[in-house]
């Protein structure tokens, strides 16, 4: 069950691999996630659906380390298999719902951030496939931890790469390139027009999509994000993943991860994202129960 | 004449040791309490308490064999009727069920049916009796959604007579509440919830875990593509209800689902696993049923100080009498009449406290309940660090919003006659996903009667 059939290191801390899953690969959609155990003792892990072929009945993932059940599933292998594997989870991107003749008509922009890269391919593929022009931008720490830039080349527009370092792309934030992007919108430039975005959308860290968030407010561009909140069951059963949107609680597993940037409390969003660690780190390691 | 001895006590872990470990509460009966108990019953002509059994288990057949040491007899007689004997043996409530119509419970004590059932199944599970009798495969599948007591017992009755039953499940251990919701200590997983539902596979029922219908397959598809003729869906009402009060998002507050799930179905307490859980120094749990309560024994199992806080009053405790008795036991707090207003939280974000106005019991509302009103101006705080919110739950709408014409009421609740017939033809339902957060033998009698209903309209088309 859930076989890896294939493995890829994208760099070192960020891993892909395609998975043997014909259910999934049959039914899932841009936007949409899954959860993962890696063995009978792991945590479920949610990951976004990065790629899907229905006529190979795989779904790849992209991983990237930062704790210990992330570890585990990096270091899975070619031919090792998943405990378990659910999904797709969550609704699907807005524009999965448009029909082909509207897309082709529009203009789409979205900004990724470090992994976010991963979860905005399968978009934009989706889009690019139905006609719609889409640009992206694409935002890492240093040059080594950029991934999907060529596969990414293929299905967009114009990609714009910015680092922290300046190690590839132009040295800065994706707040920056994308602001001068929107700035420029709908301008006539000598005897070339900028034609309006219709659409953003930001995934990557919390604290990336709360900037984009504040950076492209003043435009009154359309974004969204999708939410990488703590989860457990990822079917709406128990409430681990609410955030506050709107100023009402939702359920990001089961009503996201996808919302609209403007009404999400981020604040909150990140503060809740801590509950485990925190006691982690305060407690022992070897203690996971919180007793002190 | 009947023996006239006084209902045979259980017994029971230590309630001081019992609060620092999750193994079992009660022990139950050994052969010799289990005769004796039974030898309590008058085996009524018209048996009182097997109508009050929402199965029908033949309660005075099955005893009279408990009584005389036919223990594979009394299984199987049983069996007839119920799948999951340990498991209803340990979690019913018997008290308002079986017992609380048993003629002896007028004058005096109810003979112990539920011990009694569950030494029976436990005796069989131990002895390696298994009943496995099963009609040749008709050649007609049916699909069964969820694989808690609903489905598993629709997909029992289904299998015995010829079909070839294949259950979906989300998660990734099957039981439903039986796996993620009712704790260890009440209900063993390995020894218990395993083995009951080794037992319906042994009948040749497929159990597919990892499939969210209404995403990863949907009815029609599994209708259409798969080739079922019929589909059951016994989905549950796992969906928590929260206060929307101030605070509720602050970091501390979690359902009681979360935190039942974290432990049972992902084994939090267990430290070769890797789930992690908050529970801090003191908890408290806001709700008074069934679920408040396993909440809050199985926080206090983890080393907290537990408050229970419930806007009425022990009376009104919708809890099992023997649950609340436990918890007491135990060293659980009771604030009753009591209701939050209000989470507090301290300068990070993290619960320090709840806010709770004192309630008083008004005027009967048309339930003829009373139902809690404020007190005016009574506001104080309970210092904890953990909140587990415990208000109850309601069917998940993803089933009904991804199957075409599938009728639900203002609840969500699926909409079903008394055989489980939805408003999609061919498509049966029951359980939780129908009642609402009901009881197990209530779900496994609606599974059962749909199975019935299922096996009736299969055979006419
Ligand atoms: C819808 C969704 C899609 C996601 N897609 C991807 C993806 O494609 N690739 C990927 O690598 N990661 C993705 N994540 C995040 C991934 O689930 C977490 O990185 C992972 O659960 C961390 O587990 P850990 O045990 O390795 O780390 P831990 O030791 O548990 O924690 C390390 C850090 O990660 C945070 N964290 C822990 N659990 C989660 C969680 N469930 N979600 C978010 N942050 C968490 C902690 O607060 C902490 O800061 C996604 C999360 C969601 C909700
Ligand atoms: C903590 C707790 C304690 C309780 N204590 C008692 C008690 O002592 N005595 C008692 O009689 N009752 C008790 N109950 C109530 C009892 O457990 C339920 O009434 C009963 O389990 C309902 O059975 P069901 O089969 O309808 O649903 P469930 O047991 O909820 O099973 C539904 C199953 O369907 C699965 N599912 C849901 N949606 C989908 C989907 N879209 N695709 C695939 N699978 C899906 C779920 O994951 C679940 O496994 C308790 C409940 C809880 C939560
Ligand atoms: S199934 Fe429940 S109600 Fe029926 S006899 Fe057994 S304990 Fe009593
Ligand atoms: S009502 Fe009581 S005494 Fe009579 S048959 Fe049932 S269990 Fe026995
Ligand atoms: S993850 Fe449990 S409700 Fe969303």
């Amino acid at each position: 069950m859930y076989k890896i059939l294939k493995k890829r290191d994208l760099n070192p801390v960020i891993t892909l691999m395609e998975v043997e899953a014909p259910r999934m690969a049959a039914s899932a959609k841009p936007g949409q996630f899954l959860i993962v155990r890696a063995h009978e003792k792991g945590e479920r892990i949610p990951l976004t659906i990065c790629d899907f072929d229905s006529s190979k009945g795989t779904v790849t993932i992209v991983t990237q380390v930062v704790g210990a059940s992330s570890r585990q599933i990096c270091h899975l292998n070619e031919g090792d298999s998943f405990t378990d594997f659910v999904g797709p989870l969550g609704e699907p991107s807005e524009f999965v719902h448009m029909s082909g003749e509207k897309l082709s008509g529009m203009r789409f922009l979205f900004i990724a951030g470090g992994l976010g890269t991963a979860p905005v391919y399968p978009q934009v593929k989706f889009l690019h496939s139905m006609g719609a022009s889409v640009d992206v931008i694409i935002g890492a720490k240093s040059s080594s931890l950029l991934i999907f830039e060529e596969e990414m080349k293929a299905v967009c527009n114009n990609l714009y790469i910015c680092t922290d370092d300046g190690s590839a792309g132009r040295k800065g934030l994706v707040t920056e390139v994308m602001k001068e992007l929107l700035e420029a919108d709908g301008l006539q430039k000598g005897n070339q027009h900028y034609k309006c975005y219709d659409h953003a959308v930001a995934i990557g860290p919390m604290i990336m999509m709360k900037f984009v968030t504040l950076a492209a407010k003043p435009f009154g561009i359309p974004l969204t994000v999708s939410l990488n909140t703590l989860m457990v069951d990822g079917t709406g059963m128990c409430g681990a993943c609410r955030v506050t949107v709107g100023g009402k609680s939702r359920f990001a597993c089961v009503e996201g991860p996808e919302f609209d940037a403007y009404q999400v409390d981020f604040e909150e969003a990140m503060r809740r994202q801590t509950m485990y660690r925190s006691i982690e780190t305060e407690a022992d390691h070897n203690c996971k129960i919180g007793l002190h | 004449m009947r023996n006239k001895i006084p209902r045979v006590p259980v017994r029971e872990q230590d309630p001081l040791v019992r609060a620092a470990n999750f193994e079992e509460v009660s022990y139950g009966y050994n052969s010799q309490e289990a005769m004796l108990e039974a030898s309590r019953c008058l085996n009524c002509k018209n048996p009182l308490c097997v109508p009050a059994c929402p199965v029908s288990i033949r309660i005075p057949d099955f005893i009279r064999e408990v009584e005389e040491g036919n223990f594979a007899k009394a299984a199987e007689i049983i069996a007839q009727d119920s799948s999951l004997p340990s498991v209803c043996g340990r979690v019913c409530p018997q008290e308002s069920q079986c017992e609380g119509s048993c003629i002896l419970g007028i004058k005096g004590e109810a003979v112990a049916i539920g011990k009694l059932e569950r030494f029976t199944g436990d005796w069989s599970r131990e002895n390696g009796v298994k009943f496995t009798d099963k009609a040749p495969l008709n050649g007609k599948k049916v699909a069964i959604v969820g694989s808690g007591p609903a489905g598993l017992a629709c997909a029992t009755d289904l299998a015995k007579i010829g079909y070839d039953v294949t259950i979906f499940e989300v998660l990734h251990e099957p039981g439903g509440v039986l796996q993620y919701g009712i704790p260890e200590f009440r209900l063993p997983k390995e020894s218990v919830v395993k083995t009951e539902i080794e037992n319906v596979k042994a009948l040749g029922v497929k159990i597919e875990t990892n499939v969210v219908v209404g995403r990863t397959v949907t009815i029609d598809s599994l209708m259409e593509s798969e080739g079922f003729s019929a589909v059951f869906i016994g989905s549950g009402a796992g969906l928590p209800k929260f206060m929307n009060i101030p605070g509720e998002n602050l970091n501390g507050v979690v359902s009681a689902n979360e935190f039942l799930t974290r432990n049972n179905l992902m084994r939090a307490y267990d430290p070769s696993y890797d789930t992690p859980i908050y529970v801090g120094k003191r908890v408290a749990v806001v709700g008074g049923g069934n679920v408040a309560m396993d909440a809050a024994r199985s926080a206090l199992r983890l080393g907290a100080e537990v408050t229970i806080v419930y806007r009425r009053t022990e009376k009104e405790l919708p809890a099992r009498v023997e649950e609340v008795h436990h918890a007491k036991q135990e060293g659980i707090v009771f604030r009753m009449l009591t209701n939050p207003v209000e989470i507090l939280g301290d300068e990070k974000g993290w619960v320090r406290g709840l806010k709770c106005i004192r309630m008083e019991l008004g005027e009967p509302d048309d339930s003829g309940r009373r139902s809690p009103v404020p007190v005016p101006d009574s506001q104080f705080d309970i210092e904890t660090d953990v909140v587990i919110m415990s208000l109850g739950t309601s069917p998940n709408p993803l089933i009904a919003s991804t199957t075409k014409g599938l009728e639900t009421n203002r609840w969500n609740c699926l909409v079903a006659d008394e055989n489980g017939q939805t408003s999609r033809k061919g498509v049966f339902a029951g359980g939780d996903a129908v009642t609402g957060a009901a009881t197990v033998i209530l779900a496994m009698g609606a599974g059962r009667k749909a199975a019935a209903a299922i096996d009736a309209y299969l055979k006419e088309i």
